[in-house]
């Protein structure tokens, strides 16, 4: 498969045509708004935190195909999850797509995040990928700022 | 300059836009002057429509940059030996060039500068701070770049001072009604763009400068968008201030140009302290030197005036009238054959336009179309091109942008429409 396709695999592609979680669930008690200044993407992320866990989770904002697909399936992903959990995912998934990850190591815990494998070839396309998963971080330490990719 | 801009500056076809005389120009001479459009990008070979962001540059620029610091590298202005002498004479003669080249009445009316934003800074801190007070106004218009509207904001939130924002049609022109009723008698500065970076739209510069000065207001005009795409004559359109960035007419990045009238200028009090910018300096009292010089303080860009100079002669013997007919013809067929392709909309469609064309495609996102364009050699600018209250306008988030310069043809417009087919067939 060449760079491009790596990129723009199917699941991605359908994942930007129909995001899941594209809400904000109505027991959310957390949010952050994050923005990418390079491309314009916004995007707000919300949670149901309670204890030590993620019970519910949506987001909500615009941008491009790769940002809106990460975040789609980042809420796939971490419905149900711990933070501690959480965390340790987005430093395998941002290894991931900076191509620092071996994927055998963990390819068990990214699951089909491994799609996003391809956009370590596309440096300038890190941002765009990880933009939900700093979104989500912020919510998680209830800050109140936006975040920025920059 | 080359053996090709020589023999176009002595071919009479000078003067009148039309199809017949851009024809005339030797695009593949021109574009053999421009070394780096022989580099290949992905195995593609390089298509380079990011010319609003900054153009690239001939061999006469680098040429300049490093004969100067082959054979003249020197302080100017302060030594008597003979390299100080020569390197001072040649950065006088870039300052020549840059006057003729804006049909400036005086040298001493060109400062140069880091570029346009620094220039506008310049106007902002040293005309604003002197001339707006509490309750007085600036006005812009909708379609600035964010380097004329932040100084501008800077300047109104230190003075208690308010911006005003002329708006613009749904193609992206201005209304130049309202922009006259904005004038008020509160109104100290006008700051417009001459060429919408975002939009590609020409401003109606001489009604709006005109109707400025009937209320006594002075304009400053950032022309960064401008001067590299058609021939600017300061006094014809009798502007107070005029900016402009040189890596975006061919030149090096790091230098730009501030012309302003002299009486102005000479009012005005230094923007920076430090060397060349004083006549003498006691602990009691500083003596500011003559103008252009007051405005200069620090060791200058000196290779980048001279480089600057070199790019301005450079276009200047293709000429640029002949420049301006060819960029028209081609932002006209790129126009048409981009916004014929089902699902694009295009952003600026005033009727006068010049260098960009800005659009949308309908289920892909710009940022993921350049992704795609760049990897058919294709450099394209996706965003908010530093005009975020444009996009806000027209309630999109970002654009993709073709720009254009004398060395792009049609073959590479084919090439932009090619590849935004191949980006609508990976998310049909």
């Amino acid at each position: 498969m060449d760079d491009l396709g790596e990129l723009y695999q199917e699941v991605i592609l359908e994942h930007n045509k129909s995001p899941r979680n594209f809400r904000r669930p109505e027991s959310a008690n957390r949010h952050a708004e994050g923005y990418n200044p390079l491309c314009g993407d916004r995007c707000t992320v919300y949670i149901d935190y309670e204890g030590d866990a993620i019970r519910e989770i949506g987001f909500q904002g615009s941008g491009c195909a790769i940002s809106k697909a990460s975040a789609s399936m980042m809420t796939q992903m971490l419905k149900g999850k711990t933070r501690e959990e959480a965390v340790k995912l987005f430093e395998e998934f941002h290894d991931l797509v900076t191509g620092k990850e071996d994927l055998a190591a963990h390819a068990e815990d990214l699951g089909k995040l491994k799609v996003f494998a391809g956009v370590s070839k596309f440096p300038a396309r890190v941002k765009c990928a990880t933009l939900a998963w700093h979104t989500l971080q912020s919510a998680l330490e209830g800050k109140q700022e936006a975040v920025s990719t920059e | 300059m080359t053996a090709v801009a020589h023999q176009l500056a002595r071919e009479p076809l000078r003067c009148g836009i039309s199809a017949k005389s851009a024809m005339a120009l030797d695009i593949a001479g021109i574009r053999g002057d421009f070394p780096i459009l022989a580099e290949r990008i992905h195995g593609k070979p390089l298509v380079y429509l990011d010319n609003a962001a900054t153009s690239q540059k001939p061999r006469a620029v680098i040429n300049a940059i490093v004969g100067y610091y082959e054979h003249l590298n020197a302080n100017i202005h302060r030594g008597v030996h003979t390299l100080s002498v020569r390197a001072t004479e040649a950065h006088d003669a870039a300052r020549q060039t840059v006057k003729r080249f804006l049909n400036a009445a005086d040298t001493r009316e060109i400062v140069f500068l880091r570029g346009a934003t620094e220039a506008i800074n310049l106007v902002a801190q040293s005309y604003g701070r002197t001339h707006v007070a509490a309750g007085d106004e600036v006005l812009i218009t909708a379609m600035e770049h964010h380097s004329n509207i932040v100084p501008w904001q800077i300047l109104c939130a230190e003075k208690g001072a308010q911006l005003k924002v002329a708006p613009m049609d749904d193609r992206g022109q201005l209304r130049l009604g309202e922009f006259e009723k904005l004038i008020g008698p509160r109104t100290k500065i006008v700051a417009v763009t001459h060429v919408s970076n975002a939009l590609g739209t020409v401003n109606p510069l001489r009604e709006m400068i005109e109707r400025s000065h009937r209320r006594g207001v002075p304009v400053l005009v950032d022309g960064a968008q401008a001067v590299p795409h058609f021939a600017v004559d300061v006094q014809a359109l009798d502007c107070d201030f005029y900016a402009f960035s040189g890596h975006k007419v061919y030149g090096p990045t790091g230098i730009g140009v501030l012309y302003g009238k002299r009486a102005l200028l000479e009012a005005m009090p230094p923007y920076q302290g430090g060397g060349d910018m004083i006549s003498s300096v006691t602990f009691e009292k500083t003596t500011y030197n003559v103008l252009p010089f007051k405005f200069e303080a620090g060791t200058p860009d000196i290779a980048g005036a001279i480089a600057l100079g070199a790019a301005l002669e450079y276009i200047g013997g293709i000429g640029m009238d002949r420049i301006a007919a060819h960029e028209h013809e081609l932002l006209a067929y790129a126009t048409e054959a981009v916004g014929a392709i089902p699902g694009v909309q295009l952003i600026g469609t005033a009727s006068e336009r010049a260098g960009a064309l800005s659009f949308v495609l309908d289920g892909v996102h710009p940022h993921d179309l350049g992704t795609i364009l760049d990897r058919e050699g294709i450099a394209m600018r996706t965003g908010h091109h530093c005009a975020q209250p444009v996009m806000e306008r027209f309630g999109i988030p970002a654009t993709a942008r073709a720009s254009f310069a004398v060395y792009n043809t049609k073959q590479e417009v084919d090439a932009l429409v090619e590849g935004i087919q191949a980006a609508r067939e990976v998310f049909a």
